[in-house]
Protein backbone atom coordinates (compact mmCIF):
# COMPACT_ATOMS: atom_id res chain seq x y z
CA UNK A 1 0.00 0.00 0.00
CA UNK A 2 1.52 3.39 -0.90
CA UNK A 3 2.56 5.47 2.10
CA UNK A 4 0.03 8.29 2.59
CA UNK A 5 1.04 11.90 2.09
CA UNK A 6 1.22 14.53 4.84
CA UNK A 7 1.69 18.28 4.60
CA UNK A 8 5.15 19.78 4.18
CA UNK A 9 4.14 22.06 7.09
CA UNK A 10 5.46 25.58 7.67
CA UNK A 11 8.97 24.78 8.92
CA UNK A 12 10.83 23.36 5.91
CA UNK A 13 12.68 26.56 4.99
CA UNK A 14 15.88 25.55 6.81
CA UNK A 15 15.94 22.11 5.23
CA UNK A 16 14.69 21.89 1.65
CA UNK A 17 16.20 24.93 -0.12
CA UNK A 18 19.74 24.44 -1.44
CA UNK A 19 22.21 26.77 -3.15
CA UNK A 20 21.08 27.64 -6.66
CA UNK A 21 17.88 25.66 -6.19
CA UNK A 22 15.67 27.84 -8.37
CA UNK A 23 18.11 28.29 -11.24
CA UNK A 24 19.18 25.09 -12.96
CA UNK A 25 19.81 26.98 -16.22
CA UNK A 26 23.09 28.81 -16.50
CA UNK A 27 23.78 30.81 -19.66
CA UNK A 28 22.32 29.90 -23.00
CA UNK A 29 18.73 30.85 -23.55
CA UNK A 30 17.75 30.81 -19.91
CA UNK A 31 14.20 31.81 -19.23
CA UNK A 32 13.05 33.52 -16.06
CA UNK A 33 9.62 32.59 -14.74
CA UNK A 34 8.02 34.58 -11.94
CA UNK A 35 4.77 34.03 -10.15
CA UNK A 36 2.80 34.17 -6.96
CA UNK A 37 1.14 31.40 -4.98
CA UNK A 38 -2.27 32.56 -3.79
CA UNK A 39 -4.98 31.11 -1.56
CA UNK A 40 -8.77 31.12 -1.97
CA UNK A 41 -9.03 34.72 -0.82
CA UNK A 42 -6.21 35.87 -3.06
CA UNK A 43 -3.82 36.18 -0.14
CA UNK A 44 -0.20 35.25 -0.81
CA UNK A 45 0.93 31.85 0.47
CA UNK A 46 4.16 32.80 2.19
CA UNK A 47 5.14 29.30 3.27
CA UNK A 48 4.85 27.36 0.03
CA UNK A 49 7.40 25.42 -1.98
CA UNK A 50 7.29 24.90 -5.72
CA UNK A 51 9.25 22.36 -7.70
CA UNK A 52 9.68 22.38 -11.44
CA UNK A 53 10.95 19.38 -13.31
CA UNK A 54 11.18 18.41 -16.91
CA UNK A 55 13.78 16.20 -18.49
CA UNK A 56 17.09 16.84 -16.76
CA UNK A 57 15.98 20.08 -15.19
CA UNK A 58 14.95 20.22 -11.55
CA UNK A 59 14.32 23.44 -9.67
CA UNK A 60 12.90 24.26 -6.30
CA UNK A 61 11.81 27.61 -4.88
CA UNK A 62 10.35 28.57 -1.55
CA UNK A 63 7.79 31.37 -1.70
CA UNK A 64 8.76 34.66 -0.07
CA UNK A 65 6.84 37.14 2.10
CA UNK A 66 4.75 38.11 -0.95
CA UNK A 67 4.06 34.50 -1.92
CA UNK A 68 6.38 35.07 -4.88
CA UNK A 69 8.66 32.51 -6.50
CA UNK A 70 10.93 32.50 -9.51
CA UNK A 71 12.71 29.98 -11.69
CA UNK A 72 15.43 30.28 -14.26
CA UNK A 73 15.19 27.32 -16.62
CA UNK A 74 15.75 26.34 -20.22
CA UNK A 75 12.59 26.03 -22.23
CA UNK A 76 12.18 22.28 -22.64
CA UNK A 77 11.78 20.69 -26.03
CA UNK A 78 8.46 19.01 -26.75
CA UNK A 79 8.33 15.47 -25.36
CA UNK A 80 6.14 12.69 -26.68
CA UNK A 81 3.97 10.97 -24.10
CA UNK A 82 4.63 7.26 -23.80
CA UNK A 83 2.03 6.35 -26.38
CA UNK A 84 3.76 8.54 -28.93
CA UNK A 85 1.33 11.45 -28.95
CA UNK A 86 3.32 14.68 -29.36
CA UNK A 87 2.89 17.26 -26.64
CA UNK A 88 3.63 20.95 -26.45
CA UNK A 89 6.63 22.20 -24.48
CA UNK A 90 5.75 22.38 -20.82
CA UNK A 91 7.15 22.24 -17.32
CA UNK A 92 5.76 19.98 -14.60
CA UNK A 93 5.10 22.05 -11.49
CA UNK A 94 4.52 20.59 -8.01
CA UNK A 95 3.15 22.72 -5.20
CA UNK A 96 3.70 22.05 -1.49
CA UNK A 97 2.46 24.14 1.44
CA UNK A 98 1.16 24.14 4.96
CA UNK A 99 -2.50 23.24 4.54
CA UNK A 100 -1.88 20.96 1.56
CA UNK A 101 -2.16 17.45 2.97
CA UNK A 102 -1.10 16.22 -0.47
CA UNK A 103 0.97 18.19 -2.92
CA UNK A 104 -0.58 19.49 -6.10
CA UNK A 105 0.68 18.97 -9.63
CA UNK A 106 0.10 21.32 -12.52
CA UNK A 107 1.78 22.18 -15.82
CA UNK A 108 3.18 25.39 -17.22
CA UNK A 109 2.75 25.90 -20.98
CA UNK A 110 4.39 28.61 -23.04
CA UNK A 111 2.47 31.55 -24.57
CA UNK A 112 4.48 31.55 -27.82
CA UNK A 113 3.40 27.98 -28.67
CA UNK A 114 -0.18 28.58 -29.66
CA UNK A 115 -0.33 25.95 -32.40
CA UNK A 116 1.38 23.28 -30.31
CA UNK A 117 -0.76 24.14 -27.29
CA UNK A 118 -3.91 23.83 -29.40
CA UNK A 119 -2.87 20.29 -30.36
CA UNK A 120 -1.64 19.24 -26.92
CA UNK A 121 -3.45 16.12 -25.66
CA UNK A 122 -3.26 17.18 -22.00
CA UNK A 123 -4.67 20.65 -22.57
CA UNK A 124 -7.37 18.97 -24.66
CA UNK A 125 -8.57 17.22 -21.51
CA UNK A 126 -8.96 20.48 -19.66
CA UNK A 127 -12.19 22.51 -19.68
CA UNK A 128 -11.54 25.17 -22.39
CA UNK A 129 -12.58 27.90 -19.96
CA UNK A 130 -9.79 26.91 -17.58
CA UNK A 131 -6.93 26.20 -20.03
CA UNK A 132 -5.57 29.72 -19.68
CA UNK A 133 -4.60 28.94 -16.06
CA UNK A 134 -1.92 26.61 -17.45
CA UNK A 135 -0.34 29.04 -19.93
CA UNK A 136 2.27 31.51 -18.68
CA UNK A 137 1.99 35.17 -19.74
CA UNK A 138 4.77 37.21 -21.33
CA UNK A 139 5.54 40.10 -18.99
CA UNK A 140 8.46 42.09 -20.38
CA UNK A 141 11.60 40.00 -20.08
CA UNK A 142 10.01 37.30 -17.92
CA UNK A 143 7.17 34.82 -18.08
CA UNK A 144 4.52 35.15 -15.42
CA UNK A 145 2.74 32.10 -14.00
CA UNK A 146 0.61 32.54 -10.90
CA UNK A 147 -0.83 29.55 -9.06
CA UNK A 148 -4.27 30.03 -7.50
CA UNK A 149 -4.98 27.20 -5.09
CA UNK A 150 -8.70 27.93 -4.93
CA UNK A 151 -11.40 30.30 -6.15
CA UNK A 152 -12.66 31.78 -9.41
CA UNK A 153 -9.20 31.71 -11.02
CA UNK A 154 -8.27 28.33 -9.56
CA UNK A 155 -5.37 26.74 -11.42
CA UNK A 156 -6.02 23.40 -13.04
CA UNK A 157 -4.35 20.60 -11.09
CA UNK A 158 -3.85 17.01 -12.18
CA UNK A 159 -4.61 13.82 -10.28
CA UNK A 160 -1.36 12.05 -9.40
CA UNK B 1 -1.46 -4.90 -6.21
CA UNK B 2 -3.32 -1.80 -5.20
CA UNK B 3 -7.01 -1.74 -5.93
CA UNK B 4 -8.23 1.74 -6.84
CA UNK B 5 -10.83 2.16 -4.09
CA UNK B 6 -8.47 1.15 -1.30
CA UNK B 7 -5.64 3.43 -2.35
CA UNK B 8 -7.96 6.39 -2.37
CA UNK B 9 -9.11 6.08 1.23
CA UNK B 10 -5.59 5.81 2.62
CA UNK B 11 -4.73 9.25 1.32
CA UNK B 12 -5.82 12.40 3.15
CA UNK B 13 -8.31 14.66 1.37
CA UNK B 14 -7.32 18.17 0.31
CA UNK B 15 -10.12 19.78 2.31
CA UNK B 16 -10.16 18.70 5.96
CA UNK B 17 -11.67 21.56 7.98
CA UNK B 18 -10.39 20.23 11.33
CA UNK B 19 -6.98 21.19 9.94
CA UNK B 20 -7.79 24.84 9.45
CA UNK B 21 -5.07 25.69 6.96
CA UNK B 22 -6.77 23.44 4.40
CA UNK B 23 -9.87 25.65 4.20
CA UNK B 24 -8.45 28.35 1.94
CA UNK B 25 -5.75 26.25 0.33
CA UNK B 26 -7.54 23.09 -0.84
CA UNK B 27 -8.53 23.19 -4.50
CA UNK B 28 -12.30 23.16 -4.96
CA UNK B 29 -12.46 21.81 -8.52
CA UNK B 30 -11.97 18.13 -9.34
CA UNK B 31 -8.41 17.26 -10.32
CA UNK B 32 -8.01 16.49 -14.01
CA UNK B 33 -7.17 12.87 -14.65
CA UNK B 34 -4.57 11.94 -17.23
CA UNK B 35 -3.67 8.47 -18.43
CA UNK B 36 -1.33 7.05 -15.77
CA UNK B 37 1.39 6.17 -18.23
CA UNK B 38 1.67 9.81 -19.26
CA UNK B 39 2.35 10.74 -15.71
CA UNK B 40 4.90 8.07 -15.11
CA UNK B 41 6.61 8.99 -18.34
CA UNK B 42 7.73 12.22 -16.66
CA UNK B 43 11.03 10.91 -15.37
CA UNK B 44 12.35 12.17 -12.09
CA UNK B 45 15.13 14.68 -11.86
CA UNK B 46 18.83 14.11 -11.73
CA UNK B 47 19.93 14.83 -8.17
CA UNK B 48 23.38 16.02 -9.06
CA UNK B 49 22.45 19.57 -8.12
CA UNK B 50 21.25 18.72 -4.62
CA UNK B 51 24.34 18.25 -2.49
CA UNK B 52 24.33 14.97 -0.55
CA UNK B 53 27.37 14.28 1.61
CA UNK B 54 27.73 11.10 3.64
CA UNK B 55 27.70 13.12 6.89
CA UNK B 56 24.29 14.53 6.00
CA UNK B 57 22.68 11.30 7.23
CA UNK B 58 23.88 11.80 10.82
CA UNK B 59 22.06 14.75 12.34
CA UNK B 60 23.96 14.35 15.60
CA UNK B 61 27.35 15.10 14.00
CA UNK B 62 26.68 18.39 12.26
CA UNK B 63 28.02 20.65 15.02
CA UNK B 64 30.92 20.76 17.47
CA UNK B 65 29.03 19.03 20.25
CA UNK B 66 26.31 16.42 20.44
CA UNK B 67 22.68 17.50 20.54
CA UNK B 68 20.59 16.94 23.63
CA UNK B 69 17.88 14.31 23.48
CA UNK B 70 17.30 10.64 23.00
CA UNK B 71 19.68 9.42 20.26
CA UNK B 72 17.84 7.31 17.69
CA UNK B 73 18.57 5.58 14.39
CA UNK B 74 15.71 5.62 11.90
CA UNK B 75 16.05 3.25 8.99
CA UNK B 76 13.92 1.47 6.47
CA UNK B 77 13.48 0.65 2.83
CA UNK B 78 11.99 2.70 0.04
CA UNK B 79 9.91 0.39 -2.11
CA UNK B 80 7.62 0.85 -5.08
CA UNK B 81 4.05 -0.39 -4.89
CA UNK B 82 5.10 -3.70 -6.42
CA UNK B 83 7.54 -4.24 -3.54
CA UNK B 84 10.69 -3.60 -5.55
CA UNK B 85 13.42 -1.51 -3.88
CA UNK B 86 13.78 2.06 -5.08
CA UNK B 87 17.54 2.44 -5.43
CA UNK B 88 19.71 5.52 -5.31
CA UNK B 89 16.82 7.88 -4.66
CA UNK B 90 17.04 11.04 -2.60
CA UNK B 91 15.50 11.03 0.90
CA UNK B 92 15.35 14.35 2.76
CA UNK B 93 14.34 14.69 6.43
CA UNK B 94 13.71 17.60 8.75
CA UNK B 95 12.45 17.84 12.32
CA UNK B 96 12.19 19.77 15.57
CA UNK B 97 14.85 19.31 18.23
CA UNK B 98 14.30 17.28 21.41
CA UNK B 99 12.57 20.26 23.03
CA UNK B 100 10.06 20.56 20.20
CA UNK B 101 11.62 23.61 18.54
CA UNK B 102 12.60 23.99 14.88
CA UNK B 103 15.66 25.96 13.85
CA UNK B 104 13.42 27.61 11.26
CA UNK B 105 12.98 31.33 12.05
CA UNK B 106 9.24 30.96 11.42
CA UNK B 107 8.97 28.83 14.58
CA UNK B 108 8.24 31.00 17.64
CA UNK B 109 7.52 28.23 20.17
CA UNK B 110 9.23 29.30 23.41
CA UNK B 111 11.30 26.15 23.78
CA UNK B 112 15.09 26.28 23.60
CA UNK B 113 17.10 25.95 20.44
CA UNK B 114 19.96 23.48 20.65
CA UNK B 115 23.22 24.94 19.34
CA UNK B 116 24.29 21.42 18.40
CA UNK B 117 21.24 20.52 16.36
CA UNK B 118 19.91 21.79 13.04
CA UNK B 119 17.50 18.96 12.29
CA UNK B 120 17.92 18.55 8.54
CA UNK B 121 19.42 15.56 6.73
CA UNK B 122 19.72 13.94 3.32
CA UNK B 123 20.77 10.56 2.02
CA UNK B 124 20.47 8.35 -1.03
CA UNK B 125 18.96 4.88 -0.75
CA UNK B 126 21.40 2.04 -1.35
CA UNK B 127 21.14 -0.77 -3.87
CA UNK B 128 18.52 -2.55 -1.74
CA UNK B 129 16.47 0.61 -1.22
CA UNK B 130 17.68 1.21 2.36
CA UNK B 131 17.99 4.61 3.98
CA UNK B 132 19.31 5.31 7.49
CA UNK B 133 19.47 8.47 9.58
CA UNK B 134 20.93 8.99 13.05
CA UNK B 135 19.23 11.81 14.95
CA UNK B 136 17.55 12.64 18.25
CA UNK B 137 13.89 12.00 18.94
CA UNK B 138 11.97 15.20 18.16
CA UNK B 139 9.79 16.73 20.86
CA UNK B 140 6.07 17.46 20.61
CA UNK B 141 5.16 21.11 20.17
CA UNK B 142 2.05 23.32 20.36
CA UNK B 143 0.41 24.94 17.36
CA UNK B 144 -2.49 27.30 16.86
CA UNK B 145 -4.92 25.09 14.97
CA UNK B 146 -7.36 24.73 17.89
CA UNK B 147 -7.28 25.29 21.66
CA UNK B 148 -4.46 23.35 23.34
CA UNK B 149 -3.35 21.82 20.05
CA UNK B 150 -0.08 19.82 20.10
CA UNK B 151 1.62 18.06 17.23
CA UNK B 152 2.75 14.52 18.05
CA UNK B 153 6.49 13.93 17.65
CA UNK B 154 7.27 13.46 13.97
CA UNK B 155 10.00 13.56 11.36
CA UNK B 156 9.23 15.06 7.95
CA UNK B 157 10.29 12.97 4.95
CA UNK B 158 10.63 13.98 1.30
CA UNK B 159 11.26 11.19 -1.22
CA UNK B 160 11.53 11.39 -5.00
CA UNK B 161 11.43 7.91 -6.54
CA UNK B 162 11.72 7.32 -10.26
CA UNK B 163 9.13 9.68 -11.73
CA UNK B 164 6.68 12.49 -11.17
CA UNK B 165 4.02 10.10 -9.92
CA UNK B 166 6.22 8.68 -7.17
CA UNK B 167 7.05 12.02 -5.48
CA UNK B 168 6.09 11.87 -1.78
CA UNK B 169 6.27 14.32 1.11
CA UNK B 170 5.00 12.90 4.38
CA UNK B 171 5.65 12.59 8.11
CA UNK B 172 6.80 9.66 10.24
CA UNK B 173 5.36 9.28 13.75
CA UNK B 174 6.50 7.34 16.83
CA UNK B 175 4.65 4.33 18.25
CA UNK B 176 2.52 4.86 21.34
CA UNK B 177 2.40 8.65 21.13
CA UNK B 178 -0.86 9.71 22.87
CA UNK B 179 -1.01 12.92 20.81
CA UNK B 180 -1.61 11.06 17.56
CA UNK B 181 -5.29 10.48 18.35
CA UNK B 182 -6.09 14.19 18.43
CA UNK B 183 -3.82 15.40 15.64
CA UNK B 184 -5.95 16.55 12.69
CA UNK B 185 -3.05 16.30 10.25
CA UNK B 186 -2.65 12.59 10.97
CA UNK B 187 -6.35 11.95 11.56
CA UNK B 188 -7.19 13.46 8.15
CA UNK B 189 -6.45 9.93 6.91
CA UNK B 190 -9.84 8.28 7.26
CA UNK B 191 -8.69 4.68 7.44
CA UNK B 192 -6.73 3.67 10.57
CA UNK B 193 -4.69 1.31 8.41
CA UNK B 194 -3.45 4.35 6.52
CA UNK B 195 -2.46 6.01 9.78
CA UNK B 196 -0.58 2.87 10.81
CA UNK B 197 1.53 3.21 7.66
CA UNK B 198 2.94 6.47 9.02
CA UNK B 199 3.94 5.09 12.43
CA UNK B 200 7.45 3.67 12.78
CA UNK B 201 8.10 0.49 14.76
CA UNK B 202 10.54 0.36 17.64
CA UNK B 203 13.14 -2.13 16.53
CA UNK B 204 15.58 -4.11 18.69
CA UNK B 205 17.49 -5.24 15.64
CA UNK B 206 18.61 -1.70 14.78
CA UNK B 207 18.97 -0.60 18.40
CA UNK B 208 22.69 -0.21 19.06
CA UNK B 209 23.69 -1.30 22.59
CA UNK B 210 24.84 1.60 24.76
CA UNK B 211 24.32 4.01 21.89
CA UNK B 212 20.95 4.54 20.14
CA UNK B 213 17.39 3.26 20.00
CA UNK B 214 16.31 1.88 16.62
CA UNK B 215 13.15 2.71 14.73
CA UNK B 216 12.17 1.03 11.50
CA UNK B 217 9.94 2.66 8.89
CA UNK B 218 9.45 1.52 5.31
CA UNK B 219 8.16 3.90 2.66
CA UNK B 220 6.12 2.70 -0.31
CA UNK B 221 6.00 5.01 -3.32
CA UNK B 222 3.28 4.96 -5.90
CA UNK B 223 4.51 2.88 -8.80
CA UNK B 224 3.45 2.52 -12.39
CA UNK B 225 0.50 0.36 -11.40
CA UNK B 226 -0.89 2.84 -8.89
CA UNK B 227 -4.05 4.72 -9.70
CA UNK B 228 -3.76 8.50 -9.72
CA UNK B 229 -5.45 10.04 -6.72
CA UNK B 230 -8.40 12.36 -7.23
CA UNK B 231 -9.66 15.15 -5.06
Amino acid sequence: MPTPSQTVGPFFGFALPFPGDSSPAVGGEALRIEGQLLDGEGAPVVDGLLEVWQGDQFARCRTDAEGAYHFTVHKPSPTPESDGIPTASHLNVSVFARGLLRHLVTRLYFPDEQAANAADPVLARVDPGRRATLVARRDGAVLRFDVHLQGADETVFFAH
Amino acid sequence: MTSPGEAEEFEPPYLYPDYKSTVLRAPSRPLVRLPEEWFHNARGPAFGRIPVRSEDADLTQQHQGEPLGERIAVSGRVLDSDGAPVRNTLVEVWQANAAGRYVDPVDDHPAPLDPNFTGAGRCLTNSDGWYRFVTVKPGAYPWRNHPNAWRPAHIHFSVFGPDLGSRLVTQMYFPGDPLMASDPILQSIADPRGIDLLVAAFDWETTTPNWALGYRWDIVLRGRNATPRGI
